[in-house]
């Protein structure tokens, strides 16, 4: 399949590209460790009196989705350099394509940092994650596509905005209030011992959007790249 | 023929809301225990108004991207603004509800917490907006945005709503407390109709307002290419 | 004969503001047509458009009687912008790889080979892009448009920016593809080098075409013949 291949050749080249330079990696995992730290100030976690339990999952998806935002932004903007954008839009491959393609990068790039910021999470503050590791993991894979199918769609419709940085989280965070939202839910239930089935509403939520939101940027890209 | 439909909306207007002002105030029998509670009588026509703003605005816009054509895009921009100064109406006589009811400012139940999510999204809307200077390009991508936030609301309304029955939280409703009494539906749906007949009039003002910016835009590209 | 690259009835607006009206014109097969204009006459624009970058308020742009916008069609045609359209860091091999698969081609390491040796970057496949002389990167750019054969070529200025080795590579390449035939439209200041390769010539004055037809010898003894005869002053 053309379409499958090509978005595939457009996810190794933004992957290789981001792992040659790090930049966006790098800068995502520190900020995930200093929002963590900062936030022990606020929690307290040492305290025994402080359930950290309970707000665990709020605190896991801010650091998640404040992580993303910088990754996600460069997703489009990387392409303005050099003017490598017009040859990818002149290019046969589909804009959708095009767009499958970075979603995926970015997918994969998201999905490192979390993993590596919730091991941090769970030393810092003593948070036993093993037990329901992979129902999380299926939490934060559902999440994280919903985080990135939004993200990449408004990086390449604030591309050739004069305030790119600050349009993105503008634009993104009211609308990825539902998916945070069940995300949030389910990854402190899980935390706290909840089995995921008592939670299934929440999963459909999820699944919900991230259905509903990939088909209507993969239809809608073509009209915000080109016109 | 504007100028005439706008002046018959606001009589309508004036006298539908004036009317209801006299009924809420002198006819009917405060029910609730709260001095403030006929602010309801605003504050939930206010959030229909709102909601069906957003939710025209998606038929706009979705017909401005089908035809291209710049009338829908002004009729999309002046709906949104109209509907968010409805939400933000909204917003504002919920706390105030709320400060008199339980003495706080704030409350994080579902309703005012989707309607406070809603105002973001269609914040974002006018900063987009205001943020593209060329026409088409501002028009085809608050499109687009107008289409995606309206499918969202929708899932912020659902997901906050099961959000909130596990975590309980004052809720502000007309029909706890007190119950609905006979005759106080009707006020509220007058009030809806009332506030409509405003709406139209502020987005009439509105789209002029959207097409003379865009005649400036023009003349000004004509000037420079001269 | 179908006409090589057919624009009817082409509109652009900016809000009511028309940047290009009702463009017409046809380019035959085989010919090189130089667009001609001043800054903002809207070549950048119209060029855009022919190239499937962007869409026209009204009209279309047909390629070999097809849409520009579907795939197959874009497979046939070359764009060269004002960028090099080459990633930073990547190396000239990877981005040769990544167009040629882009494109389809049936043996991408093997025709981006070629084009290195072609246009004298074979001993540097493997440097980064970032680390390459502005000299050596027009001649990737130049590498990449031509790499996946283009039946239309469309060229915004290609000229401007160029060193003269990376000029003689675009030139020879030129030559041969209007020796096999091939289409080609490029919008141009440097009269001189566009002109000698023309067959035809448009120009384009405040958004519309005020002249279309064959080079003519005038043009060539006078460059600013053209902008005196047709153009406003």
């Amino acid at each position: 399949m053309g379409f499958v291949r090509q978005a595939l050749t457009i996810a190794a080249k933004d992957l290789r590209s981001e792992l040659r330079t790090k930049e966006a990696i790098n800068a995502s995992l520190a900020f995930s460790l200093v929002i963590l730290v900062l936030f022990s100030f606020a929690f307290d976690p040492g305290n025994s009196e402080v359930n950290i339990q309970a707000v665990s999952g709020g605190l896991l998806w801010l650091v998640f989705s404040f992580a993303g935002a910088l990754s996600l932004n460069r997703s489009f903007a990387r392409e303005l350099q050099n003017d490598c954008l017009d040859a990818l839009i002149a290019s046969p491959a589909p804009t959708g394509a095009v767009f499958t393609g970075k979603a995926l990068a970015n997918y994969a790039l998201l999905m490192a940092v979390e993993i590596v910021s919730l091991g941090i999470f769970s030393v810092l503050y003593d948070v036993k994650v093993k037990e329901y590791f992979w129902p999380i993991l299926l939490v934060m894979l559902l999440t994280t596509w919903a985080i990135t199918v939004i993200g990449t769609l408004f990086s390449a419709l604030t591309v050739n905005l004069r305030m790119r940085e600050v349009m993105l989280p503008i634009l993104t965070y009211p609308l990825l209030v539902p998916p945070l939202m069940a995300a949030i839910v389910l990854t402190t239930d899980l935390l706290g011992g909840t089995p995921l089935a008592k939670d299934t509403i929440w999963v459909r939520v999820l699944v919900a959007f991230d259905v509903v939101f990939s088909w209507l940027a993969v239809v809608f890209i073509d009209i915000v790249l080109v016109g | 023929m504007r100028e005439r439909l706008m002046y018959l909306l606001a009589a309508a207007a004036a006298f539908l809301l004036t009317w209801n002002l006299y009924k809420i105030f002198f006819v009917l029998p405060i029910t609730a225990n709260v001095a403030a509670y006929q602010i309801v009588y605003f504050h939930v026509p206010a959030a229909f108004t709102a909601l069906s703003g957003f939710f025209v605005a998606l038929g706009a816009s979705g017909l401005y991207l089908a035809t291209g054509k710049f009338k829908y895009d002004e009729f999309a921009a002046a709906v949104t603004e109209v509907a968010l100064a409805f939400a933000t109406v909204n917003l504002i006589t919920g706390s105030i509800w709320a400060r008199y009811a339980w003495g706080i400012w704030w409350t994080w139940d579902a309703r005012l917490t989707s309607m406070l999510t809603c105002w973001l999204i269609y914040a974002g809307y006018m900063i987009l907006r205001r943020s593209i200077e060329e026409p088409t390009q501002r028009a085809r991508l608050s499109a687009v945005l107008s289409i995606l936030g309206c499918v969202d609301v929708g899932f912020v309304y659902k997901s906050i709503e099961w959000f909130r029955t596990q975590h309980p939280s004052p809720v502000l409703s007309i029909r706890d407390g007190g119950g609905m009494g006979p005759g106080m539906e009707a006020p509220i749906y007058w009030n809806f109709l009332g506030l409509a007949c405003l709406s139209a009039i502020l987005i009439i003002v509105r789209m002029r307002q959207e097409e003379t910016a865009r005649e400036i835009d023009s003349l000004r590209r004509m000037a420079h290419s001269y | 004969m179908s006409a090589a690259l057919e624009a009817d009835g082409v509109w652009k607006y900016y809000g009511d503001f028309p940047a290009l009206r009702d463009i017409k014109f046809k380019v035959e097969a085989g010919s090189t047509l130089a667009l001609l204009g001043r800054n903002g006459a809207g070549k950048t624009t119209l060029l855009r458009i022919l190239a499937g970058l962007s869409k026209p308020s009204r009209g279309s742009v047909k390629i070999h009687d097809s849409q520009v916008r579907l795939e197959a069609t874009r497979r046939r045609i070359g764009v060269l912008g004002h960028g090099i359209s080459l990633y930073d860091e990547l190396s000239a091999i990877e981005n040769l790889l990544l167009f040629s698969r882009l494109y389809g081609l049936p043996d991408p390491q093997k025709r981006s080979d070629e084009m290195l040796e072609r246009t004298g970057l074979d001993r540097v496949r493997d440097g980064l892009v970032r680390e390459f002389s502005r000299g050596m990167r027009q001649r990737l750019a130049v590498a990449r448009v031509f790499l996946h054969d283009p039946e239309v070529l469309l060229l915004d200025e290609p000229f401007t920016a160029l060193d003269d080795r990376a000029i003689a590579v675009l030139q020879s390449l030129l030559r041969e593809m209007k020796e096999r035939g091939r289409t080609i439209i490029m919008s141009t200041h440097q009269l001189r080098e566009a002109l000698e390769l023309a067959t035809h010539v448009a120009m384009i004055q405040r958004g519309q075409i005020v002249y279309a037809g064959e080079r003519k010898q005038e043009m060539l003894d006078d460059t600013g013949w053209l902008y005196r005869t047709y153009g406003e002053n």
